[in-house]
């Protein structure tokens, strides 16, 4: 008999590759691993160059505990960023909204000045799982995960958001536009953390809406699309949309968008900006239906979102 | 009289009886994190054991190799069928009348099938050890669509049947069969059907899902070897019936067998059977010599162990062409997995089915079910209803909606035309069932009155027109539901579980100073019987509830009882509780006679004391007959005042209750919305107001869900695709809808106390409303029957086919 191992933590690490579900497994009990707490930003990057692809940076946790639980992420190394002073909190710096990192859901949705310059954040948090989850989940968890049925990504696509990423290279500026590039793949490159993001603010009396069709509280969309547009009188001046979970990355859709730029939103260009938009859609088939209806409702919302964000203008 | 005397009004409130709605006790545990469940429960040196499961539908095991498993730190034990071979415990019985392998026998038959237990110091090492162990499988075809389970060609899935052409309830046709159970006059409803004005014709489904508690499956096994005694503490509905199959199975004194089932977490059906878990934790714990847990986790509980319905019900009624019913016809195919282990009555392969002829006076009707084997876990078990009887209440209420579609008719007046009217009771069924009471008339006159029901028709009917117009992308449906149950199972003449009747409980003890506890075969998994079963106690022997201490699920102190589940508890239990109260007054009677110097004839019962007749001043308290009970008994008496009942119930009780479900669909999404829901119930006597609208309330959520999307699905392959709360789906608060409760009082005749048990009805009754408001939305459109669940995506799916989606 093996004597018992007191917290059952200090056993070699299984270790194995994000995603890597190479052997049939049914558990809700995470593997080993190593838990570390940086203080700064320079210890959590070498820290996770130093352990390489074995450690993952731990944020909310939302996403890569309950991977974890089902042994579909076994990293060695967790790399706990809430020790790292500066990572948190909203600050305006002229024209962006910067928001750190570590900003929680919540803080996005208690902030007067993402209420006041960019309230589509606010709205969008407001549909991200429940009031639990968004006291622990971050911002930056959410856009650096890549997991296409998050929510932020489409949303700092459409507003032109630019993130920062911290690694051994130093720091680099990549605009979310550039940054997914498949199901949980991202420009982040090894030992780099994602560290803030810069929302460039929308003009005053811009419009925008954040439509998503979810089957119930904590869901993914089954289809959202975030539109920020502004008139010029009973036109479209400028519009962007973005799409969540209709494609294995975020969506830009910018024919969409120039199909209702100069019109008045009549029922034929929204209905082109719907059927543009469905045309970049690739959803799976899953239980929240099959693609032809993801597709369909995602075309649903673009033309709801237009339709809000254009009567929400001032 | 001085002020300080307190009025009857008074004494009665203080008594918090039956009637009163008195706050519920266990709450106050519950509400702060203070109850104690199987997962509360930490033994010393206690051990934990964890499954390897089957990725493979159905293959066979070619091979385990657990060597690199034992060598995880932690890891102690590796239990196959090998090991479970050596104690004779490789299979086990199901109540149903089968047998299932308790580990992977040389085959898997379903995804998720228990293959190997692993035991080790915590529950971290276990699920380490389980990655370890290596199993060979090769794939066999996996046999998924029940209509193809008896095809020539069929896989052959349960090679331990070869040959056997009959089972524990009759023939076997195929061998993939199960049973066949028919009942009624064949001949007769063929000739009703010959000469039918009109019939109609539908193949419902009642799709598969799951009961899906919070708190999944558990146990506690600690096998003492110096006393040869095992402890089991597990989340069981029954745990006396637990106790006896391990008796039998274990082959282990009855009495050296003590099963605890702590507080439940809900059960609703899932935990009445027994599980590979418990079998596996009480070997390891013998094996081992320490206590070993096993908590089955949230994938497991969805996709191991007991599913509920998967009854696909070709349903045909004969009536005239002025909407009266002339017979019922009804073939099922039930799919039941890879072993029968549904927990209805023994001589009940379909449960209660045959009460499919629902609140209507059919003069004839047939009833044929084929059960049949596929690769899918096992089970059938009566997921909040009595058994089957939720299939047999969707199967007929959706039926009299699509002849009342057929025939033109509104289908609250067609129901109202065929109604079993209230002289008709007792009523002896065409399926063979004696309805004890109801007023059914009164009930949906009632609903229809109180939601308004004519203007709503003439609302829909705006709509539809504003919709034809192109007005609006909304459509307006009205779900009306009329539902009996047949609940209290069950007299011994036509229920019993292993041979042992389906009788219950009670015992109760009364103390010197006026308080006492009482003990009962029941146990409460939510339900609230530490409080209800004090109330009744209260009423009848005028000891205030809170004085009566309630506690259930110890087999070593509860009188034997054969557990909670298909609403029995009230129509069985209640009645057992009020006839051992019965006993306790009768002694009082004869204490408090002696006492005041009279004889008991001259006794009158008032409120909380026996008081002498024409005398008002001469009173005793039950309180001060209790004293007495322990020290001035009559010359000749025994001292004490307790007493204990068993309940034979002489029949069934049947509650019914008249719902409408009002809903609105955007077809161009489906997302729909659940504008007004009311549930009028009659449940006879009501016991606490409170509670009932509680359980109406969890009853009517559970209906929602099922309805509207809640499903275990499995994938032409065999993959459940909905093994978690992601894709199961699971009500929250945001997506309930508001419930409006209503009732009617009919008690029952043959009951005690009149009550019939509520915790089900709203599941039976609502499940129906949800999908009649859906296809009551669609119909004119042109459909007549669409298949649950009816989620977002599948109304799109029916709007598009039916022509309103481009």
């Amino acid at each position: 008999m093996i004597a018992p191992s007191p917290a059952g933590r200090d056993r070699p690490a299984n270790v194995r590759a994000l995603s890597a579900k190479d052997e049939w497994e049914e558990t809700m009990i995470p593997g080993s691993f190593s838990y570390h707490r940086p203080a700064s930003v320079a210890d959590a990057v070498k820290l996770l160059s130093d352990l390489g692809e074995d450690a993952r940076p731990l944020a909310g946790g939302h996403s890569l505990v309950p991977m974890m639980k089902l042994r579909l992420a076994t990293p060695a190394h967790l790399v706990d960023l809430h020790g790292i002073a500066g990572l948190k909190g909203i600050r305006r710096d002229g024209n962006n909204l910067v928001i750190g990192a570590m900003t929680t859901q919540h803080d996005l949705l208690a902030s007067d000045e993402v209420g006041k310059s960019v309230p589509i954040l606010n709205e969008a948090a407001l549909l991200i799982a429940d009031p639990q989850v968004r006291y622990r989940g971050t911002i930056g968890g959410n856009v650096a995960n890549g997991d296409p049925g998050n929510d932020m990504p489409a949303l700092m696509m459409t507003l032109g958001a630019t993130y920062r990423l911290e690694g051994p290279g130093g720091a680099r500026e990549v605009a979310a536009a550039e940054f997914y590039q498949g199901a949980y793949f991202t420009a982040l490159e090894p030992g780099e953390i994602l560290t803030s993001i810069s929302v460039p603010v929308p003009p005053a009396g811009h419009g925008y809406a954040y439509e998503k069709l979810k089957r119930k509280v904590g869901d993914y969309a089954t289809a959202a699309a975030a539109v920020v547009l502004t008139m010029a009188g009973d036109k479209v001046a400028t519009c962007t949309i973005g799409l969540t979970n209709v494609h294995e990355t975020p969506l830009l859709a910018a024919d969409a968008a120039n199909a209702v730029i100069g019109t008045s939103l009549d029922a034929t260009s929204l209905k082109n900006a719907a059927a543009a938009a469905e045309a970049i859609m690739s959803p799976a088939a899953d239980a929240r239906g099959p693609v032809e209806y993801r597709k369909h409702v995602g075309g649903i919302m673009v033309t709801r979102a237009l339709q809000r964000a254009a009567a929400n203008t001032k | 009289m001085n002020d300080m005397t307190p009025t009857r009004e008074q004494r009665t409130a203080a008594l918090e009886g039956m009637g009163c709605k008195r706050k519920r006790v266990e709450d106050i545990r519950f509400t702060q994190g203070k109850g104690n469940y199987v997962d509360d429960v930490k033994l010393p040196g206690m051990l934990h054991g964890d499954f390897v499961r089957s990725p493979h539908p159905h293959a066979r095991v070619k091979k385990i190799d657990d060597s690199e498993a034992l060598k995880v730190p932690g890891v102690l034990a590796v239990i196959t069928a090998e090991t479970l071979k050596t104690v004779n415990l490789a299979w086990m019985p199901t109540l149903a009348g089968d047998v299932q392998m308790v580990l992977a026998d040389g085959k898997v038959l379903f995804q998720n099938q228990e293959v190997a237990f692993v035991v080790a110091t915590d529950r971290y090492a276990a699920d380490d050890g389980i990655n370890k162990v290596v199993v060979e499988y090769e794939p066999l075809p996996p046999l998924i669509d029940p209509f193809k389970s008896m095809d020539a060609d069929a896989p052959v899935l349960r090679e331990d049947l070869a040959g056997k052409t009959s089972g524990a309830h009759g023939p076997r046709k195929h061998h993939n069969h199960i049973f066949e159970w028919t009942v009624g006059d064949k001949e007769l409803t063929d000739a009703a059907f010959k000469k039918a004005e009109v019939t109609i014709k539908e193949m419902i489904s009642y799709h598969r899902t799951h009961p899906s508690p919070l708190e999944t499956c558990q146990c506690v096994c600690s096998f003492d070897k110096i006393k040869g005694e095992l402890t089991i503490y597990g989340t069981f509905q029954a745990p006396h019936v637990i106790r006896t199959v391990v008796s039998l199975i274990a082959k282990l004194p009855e009495q050296k067998i003590h099963v605890i089932a702590p507080d439940i977490g809900g059960g609703f059906g899932n935990k009445v059977g027994a599980y590979p878990g418990y079998i596996c934790a009480a070997v390891a714990s013998i094996v081992t010599g320490k206590p070993v847990k096993w908590v089955e986790d949230r994938i497991e509980n969805l996709t191991a162990t007991s599913f509920a319905r998967d009854y696909h019900m070709t349903t045909e009624i004969a009536a005239t062409k002025d909407g009266k019913v002339t017979g019922l016809r009804v073939h099922v195919l039930a799919d039941h997995g890879a072993f029968d282990a549904c927990a209805d009555p023994s001589k009940w392969p379909a449960g209660f089915f045959n009460i499919v002829t629902g609140s209507y006076d059919f003069p004839t009707a047939h009833l044929a079910v084929d059960g049949v084997y596929t690769n899918k876990a096992p089970g059938g078990v009566a997921y909040r209803c009595s058994f089957r009887v939720t299939e047999a209440a969707y199967c007929i209420e959706r039926a009299m909606d699509i002849l009342a579609q057929k025939l033109n008719m509104d289908p609250a007046e067609l129901r109202l035309k065929n109604f079993i009217k209230s002289e008709q009771f007792p009523y002896h069924s065409a399926l063979g069932w004696e309805y004890d009471s109801g007023d059914y008339h009164t009930a949906m006159r009632k609903m229809m009155e109180t939601t308004g029901y004519a203007a709503l028709r003439k609302e829909q009917a705006e709509k539809r027109a504003a919709f034809a117009r192109g007005e609006t992308r909304e459509i307006m449906g009205l779900g009306v539901s009329f539902f009996t149950e047949i609940v209290g199972a069950g007299p011994s003449k036509n229920c019993d579980i292993l041979g042992i009747a389906m009788f219950d409980s009670c015992e109760i003890r009364m103390h010197p100073t006026g308080a006492g506890i009482a003990r009962m075969g029941t146990k409460s998994q939510g339900q609230g019987h530490e409080t209800t079963w004090a109330q009744i106690i209260a009423t009848e022997i005028g000891i205030p509830a809170d004085n009566i201490q309630v506690e259930e699920g110890n087999t070593d102190t509860a009188p034997y009882g054969l557990g909670t589940y298909g609403s029995r508890s009230t129509p069985v239990a209640g009645a057992a509780i009020a006839m051992a109260a019965r006993k306790i007054k009768a002694k009082a009677q004869m204490i408090a006679a002696y006492k005041l110097e009279v004889h008991e004839d001259d006794l009158e019962w008032d409120i909380d004391g026996f008081r002498v007749k024409g005398l008002p001043e001469k009173f005793m308290s039950m309180k001060d007959i209790c004293w007495a009970a322990y020290n001035s008994v009559p010359p000749g008496m025994e001292p004490g005042l307790e007493a204990v009942s068993y309940y034979d119930p002489p029949n069934m009780t049947y509650p019914f209750g008249a719902y409408l479900c009002v809903m609105d669909i955007d077809v161009d999404t489906g997302v729909y919305k659940v504008r007004r829901f009311y549930a009028l119930d009659d449940c006879g006597t009501r016991i606490n107001p409170m509670i009932i609208e509680g359980q109406v309330h969890g009853g009517l959520t559970e209906a929602f869900a099922i309805a509207m999307g809640q499903e275990i699905r499995y994938d032409e392959t065999g993959n459940v695709v909905t093994g978690s709360f992601m894709d199961f789906f699971m009500p929250t608060a945001v997506e309930t809808p508001h419930w409006e409760t209503d009732f009617t009082v009919t008690p029952s005749p043959h009951h005690p106390i009149g009550a019939k048990g509520v915790g089900e009805s709203p599941n039976v009754g609502g499940v129906p409303a949800f999908s009649n408001a859906v296809n009551d939305a669609f119909s004119f459109l042109g459909s007549t029957h669409i298949q649950m669940p009816h989620d977002y995506w599948r109304n799109w799916k029916a709007a598009k086919e039916l022509g309103a989606v481009a």
